[in-house]
């Protein structure tokens, strides 16, 4: 085991060799706890590691901590989302420190969408470090047994980092570069933006692999199924870096009433395997928002199932 | 310059209500460059409060009055013989003005004319764009001579984040993604390699976070 | 209220305003005589302070009679006085006075009627509205 670095499921299926499979669950706006559980079950067998979100789009929701650990009393494996909005330097050590300390082995290291977004736009943001920072924070933690003051970290916390990674931001260019910059500051695996421009994220990667990223990280390649024309709309108008082609937003449309959504799922199961066959990517990060209940019928149908057990 | 903007008149009119002698402070230092607070916003400001009084049938006094600068207490110091004769006091100057007038003359009831809103300049005639933040340790020239702290909606020191779109923040489409443009230029003056090099976290011991500040200069000090 | 003689200033550009004035008289057309002129060089040159001084002395209306926006004498001297008068319109709200109480008007030289239009227009807006400063009851 001692090649682990954390020994997380994700982290033992990625290392063993297999194309992972990670899911996606909000926690509620509120403390519905009978709901979360619900949404998380969907997921239960289905996927190696399911992403909780942490205040998404700046809206307060249950803590990303705490719906973590009602995760992992389910049996399900959580890979607890972190942004550097709401915490500064202080919390978010010990934020690390408590998640690890209640069993938790994956960590998504995120900047956050900007507090205007939310529902408290009023709010003043911390953003005391960056996401960049965040990562080298973990690793520094968990690798040196080192605070950002120096000081000894008294049992390391041994997380399995994560970082996200937006390929159809701009600029383009330097896309990859920033990938390549987060893998050095310590990421483990990164779980790209939706993707939905298949020409422009093939071209991502080949950059990616010429610089021989793909053998220093694993890149888990972000998929989101489009429930509707009026979901792709949004998507591609409201979203800042989100990429959505014309050509998609025709051939939903072309699926006719109430076809959409199965049009959706037919061009991400289409999206997955050539995700499988693709030099560089190590898995699939399936973001169904609000859509849970559709995982396990989208995980079979891509051929994902079942889950290694590593 | 410190940039300003008047305060909305409905707003200053409740402050002073029930004065009857106003005396308006204006500023020729900062709020005079960014058109807010000079001799004639004090004239405005003025003119404007007596049309008010006028309108309530009220006899207001309104005094003008502009200082050289407000953020000098011997400047401060030409008020003394006449603030006496008024009941309240508006400064039009930055959030410095009304303090010091307010500390200098302590039985004197000041009140803000200005909303103080940041370091930056002029980019055209009439608008004026944020450029610095105060964080008290200068680091502009790591990024192109632009600041990425003051800029960026988050402050990134290792930018640009996922929300950056045709060269706009996520923020709006009004906000520039100062990243963009770190990053188009470090390439187009062939610095890729500084950008890749990883700026931890900062120290913001010398920002507003390590307490209010204060500087002495032992050779200026009498 | 139907005997009340608004107080109304005019600021006319020499230019076009008041030479339409002087077609206006050759025409024998009257101007009310409680619309005071106030002449010009250019209505660029009229600051905010000026649109704001007469109603603190008592005027119930204010206006700027200049050029049309694309003949200008000085290029951009009227599309400078709207943006003022535009500042005061705010300024007067915020004081719950009425805005159209200051507008701006577009002339040309030879337009004595126009001229005189604009004028009575202004008195029957500000006739309608009634006094400034004995208005009852405004929020």
């Amino acid at each position: 085991m001692s090649e682990h670095k954390a020994g997380s499921n994700l982290e033992k299926v990625l290392s063993a060799g297999h194309f992972a499979f990670t899911g996606e669950c909000g926690p509620p706006q509120g403390a519905n706890v009978p709901h979360l559980i619900e949404k998380a079950n969907h997921l239960k067998g289905v996927v190696d590691a399911v992403n909780v979100t942490d205040n998404q789009t700046a809206v307060v929701r249950m803590s990303s901590w705490a719906a973590s650990l009602i995760l992992l009393e389910q049996g399900l494996e959580p890979n607890f989302q972190m942004v550097c909005r709401d915490r500064n330097r202080l919390a978010i050590q010990s934020d690390i420190l408590g998640v690890y300390a209640m069993g938790i082995r994956n960590m998504l290291c995120l900047s956050g969408d900007h507090q205007s977004f939310g529902n408290h736009p009023e709010s003043k943001n911390v953003f005391d470090i960056d996401s960049m920072q965040l990562i080298h924070t973990v690793k520094t933690m968990r690798d040196e047994g080192k605070f950002l003051n120096g000081s000894d970290v008294d049992v390391a916390p041994k997380l399995f980092i994560g970082a996200a990674c937006n390929p159809f931001a701009e600029p383009f260019d330097f896309r990859v570069y920033r990938l390549a910059k987060k893998i050095s500051a310590g990421a483990d695996f990164v779980q790209t933006q939706c993707i939905y421009n298949m020409d422009k994220f093939r071209e991502f990667m080949k950059r990616a692999v010429d610089m021989g990223l793909h053998e220093k990280c694993y890149i888990l390649a972000g998929v989101t199924p489009m429930k509707s024309v009026g979901m792709a709309l949004y998507m591609s108008k409201q979203v800042p870096g989100m990429d959505v082609p014309q050509a998609l937003v025709k051939r939903l449309r072309g699926a006719g009433k109430g076809k959409a959504a199965e049009e959706g799922i037919k061009f991400a199961l289409e999206q997955i395997e050539e995700f499988k066959e693709m030099e560089g990517v190590a898995g699939v990060h399936l973001m169904a928002i609000e859509w849970e209940h559709k995982v396990p019928e989208i995980a079979e149908r891509a051929g994902v199932l079942p889950r290694p057990v590593v | 310059m410190i940039v300003a903007e008047s305060k909305p008149i409905k707003e200053l009119l409740e402050m002073v209500k029930g004065f009857k002698k106003i005396l308006v402070v204006g500023c020729k230092g900062c709020v005079t460059v960014c058109n807010v607070g000079g001799a004639k916003e004090v004239a405005i400001l003025a003119s404007t409060i007596r049309i008010s009084g006028k309108k309530e049938g009220l006899d207001l006094v309104v005094g003008e009055h502009t200082l050289e600068r407000q953020c000098d207490p011997e400047y401060i110091d030409e008020l003394k013989d006449i603030i006496g004769d008024y009941d309240a006091v508006i400064s039009i100057a930055c959030g410095v003005g009304p303090q010091f007038i307010s500390e200098r003359y302590p039985a004197t009831k000041v009140f803000p004319g200005v909303n103080t809103k940041f370091m930056g300049g002029a980019v055209e005639h009439g608008v004026w764009s944020e450029r610095c933040a105060g964080c008290g340790t200068c680091v502009v020239h790591l990024f192109g001579g632009l600041c990425p702290i003051a800029r960026c909606s988050k402050s990134l020191l290792n930018g640009p984040c996922g929300g950056s779109s045709n060269g706009k923040c996520e923020i709006s489409s009004d906000v520039e993604c100062i990243w963009d443009t770190i990053v188009l230029k470090m390439m187009e003056q062939d610095r890729l390699d500084e950008l890749m090099e990883f700026r931890p976290p900062k120290s913001w011991t010398t920002a507003r976070d390590g307490g209010p500040r204060k500087m002495i200069r032992e050779e200026l000090v009498k | 209220m139907d005997d009340f003689k608004p107080q109304i200033v005019a600021f006319c550009c020499t230019n076009c305003a008041s030479s339409a004035a002087k077609v206006s008289h050759g025409m024998k057309k009257a101007l009310p005589d409680n619309v005071k002129i106030i002449q010009v060089p250019c209505t660029g040159r009229i600051e905010t302070l000026h649109l704001l001084k007469p109603f603190e002395e008592g005027a119930d209306g204010v206006y700027v009679a200049g050029c049309q926006a694309d003949s200008c004498q000085y290029i951009g001297g009227i599309t400078k006085a709207a943006k003022r008068v535009a500042q005061v319109k705010g300024i007067l709200e915020g004081l719950s006075i009425e805005p159209e109480r200051i507008d701006v008007f577009h002339l040309s030289a030879g337009k004595g009627q126009e001229f005189v239009e604009v004028a009575d227009r202004m008195v029957n807006t500000v006739k309608g509205l009634g006094p400034v400063l004995t208005a009852p009851n405004r929020n």
